[in-house]
């Protein structure tokens, strides 16, 4: 398995913290900062990434020894492609209020660096299991980037979670409290420098403990 | 043949084919869903857009408008370009449809994006009975207040003869116009524009939609 790269479980846990797509490889950041206006889009938007992560994932680990170094970018949006538009059909057809809201940004998931990334670096050299870990794995670190940020937007900016009020509702005094920048894309750039920024103190301070401790 | 532009290019000829049948398929299944979705979104809108005082007096009962929706009719005008929704509230008695208004599509440029309204009109289009908004993507907290009723219940009522203002404080009763949104001048100008040039476009057609059912 050494020589085939990291195992399953490391490539799993690797994509949710230590190689956060969003928050330690800064890729994706399109919809990160689009549509993390409310928990529900961002989950939305996440579950559509992860459908369409672990299929290219897992076609590409397949096609792998038959892939042309110089054709294997045109593959990779080929399948990326497909499976996106799959996933846009299914939020028109069963979703379709949420595909309404998250607009052209479904679409845009084939230009998101995640997926391309992950071909390239883990299922166009490793097998089925560990791109298939590996996709959850950045799937799962996503979702938690989109998750986080649209907490922070949606608390401040419309004064609940998951739709649900929690602060103030709508049309009453309470509103006056409403940061409404959060809902806009300032607000976007603003939480993301903020968390990307508590991320790398966090890793900043745990690197220096382990530091301490092999003194 | 190894070199070979097929020799190359075999594989992404076949995943196109393969991914292109598989696409094929979702369209035949999932397509009829999405086109019903869309008219679902429009006709469940519809009763409320001519749901008025009218409508009461003319049935003599209280303003139950079931069976609208099965009993409108689309009817095409501007030579097909559009379609009209020409609205009928099916009582128990099947001679008794009676036609309570017309519902429109306006469409145009917002802040951010397109916005799509309905607009309900009366019988003869000459006044507004409620208004709409079928999609928009404009600001979060700002201008998507466009979809909130303090919003669109302004322009029930209104004269659908003269073009409908704006004002940024609440405007004099009579004067066919309505509040902007604070903040988001644009937005409500947007939607005041949409519905003054759908509005004028299917007043024009009227008439001639009113001959062909005679």
């Amino acid at each position: 398995m050494a020589k085939d790269g990291p195992t399953p479980l490391e490539r799993f846990l690797r994509g949710i913290i230590p190689e956060n797509p969003v928050f330690r490889q800064v890729l994706g950041t399109c919809p990160t900062l689009a549509i993390t206006g409310t928990v529900r889009q961002a989950i939305t938007m996440s579950a559509a990434v992860m459908f369409v992560l672990i299929c290219a994932n897992l076609i590409t680990s397949l096609i792998r020894n038959l892939l042309k170094p110089h054709l294997r970018i045109l593959v990779f949006t080929l399948t990326i492609a497909a499976f996106v538009t799959i996933a846009d059909k299914f939020l028109a057809a069963f979703v379709p209020d949420m595909s309404e809201k998250l607009g052209p940004y479904i679409p845009l998931i084939i230009v998101n660096c995640i997926i391309i990334c992950r071909c390239e670096v883990c299922a166009s050299k490793q097998g089925l299991a560990a791109s298939a870990a590996d996709a959850v794995g950045q799937g799962l670190g996503n979702t938690l980037a989109l998750v986080a940020m649209a907490t922070v937007r949606e608390l401040l900016g419309s004064g609940s979670w998951f739709d649900i009020p929690l602060f103030w509702k709508e049309g009453t005094a309470g509103e006056q409290f409403r940061w409404s920048i959060m809902n806009q894309p300032p607000g976007a750039f603003l939480t993301f420098g903020l968390l990307l920024g508590a991320v790398v103190w966090i890793d900043q301070l745990h690197q220096k403990r382990a530091a301490a401790a092999k003194r | 043949m190894k070199n070979s532009s097929l020799g190359q290019a075999w594989l992404v000829l076949l995943l196109s084919l393969a991914f292109g049948a598989a696409l094929a398929g979702v369209q035949v299944g999932w397509g009829p869903i999405i086109e019903q979705n869309k008219r679902n979104k429009t006709y469940d809108q519809i009763p409320r857009l001519v749901h008025d005082v009218e409508a009461v007096d003319l049935t003599g009962k209280p303003a139950k408008l079931s069976g609208v929706k099965e009993a409108t009719e689309e009817v095409p005008y501007d030579d097909g370009k559009s379609v009209a929704f020409k609205v009928f509230w099916q009582g128990k008695d099947p001679a008794g449809k009676v036609h309570l208004g017309w519902v429109i599509k306006g469409k145009g440029n917002g802040y951010a994006d397109v916005i799509e309204v309905l607009i309900g009109l009366d019988r003869k289009a000459e006044r507004i009975t409620g208004l709409t908004v079928l999609f928009n993507n404009e600001t979060p907290g700002l201008g998507n207040k466009i979809t909130t009723e303090k919003f669109q219940d302004q322009f029930r009522g209104l004269d659908a003869a003269k073009p409908v203002g704006y004002e940024k404080s609440a405007p004099a009763p009579g004067s066919n116009r309505i509040q902007a949104i604070s903040g988001a001048t644009i937005s409500s100008e947007s939607v005041c524009n949409i519905v003054n040039q759908a509005v004028a476009g299917f007043r024009a057609q009227l008439p001639a939609l009113n001959q062909k059912d005679h």
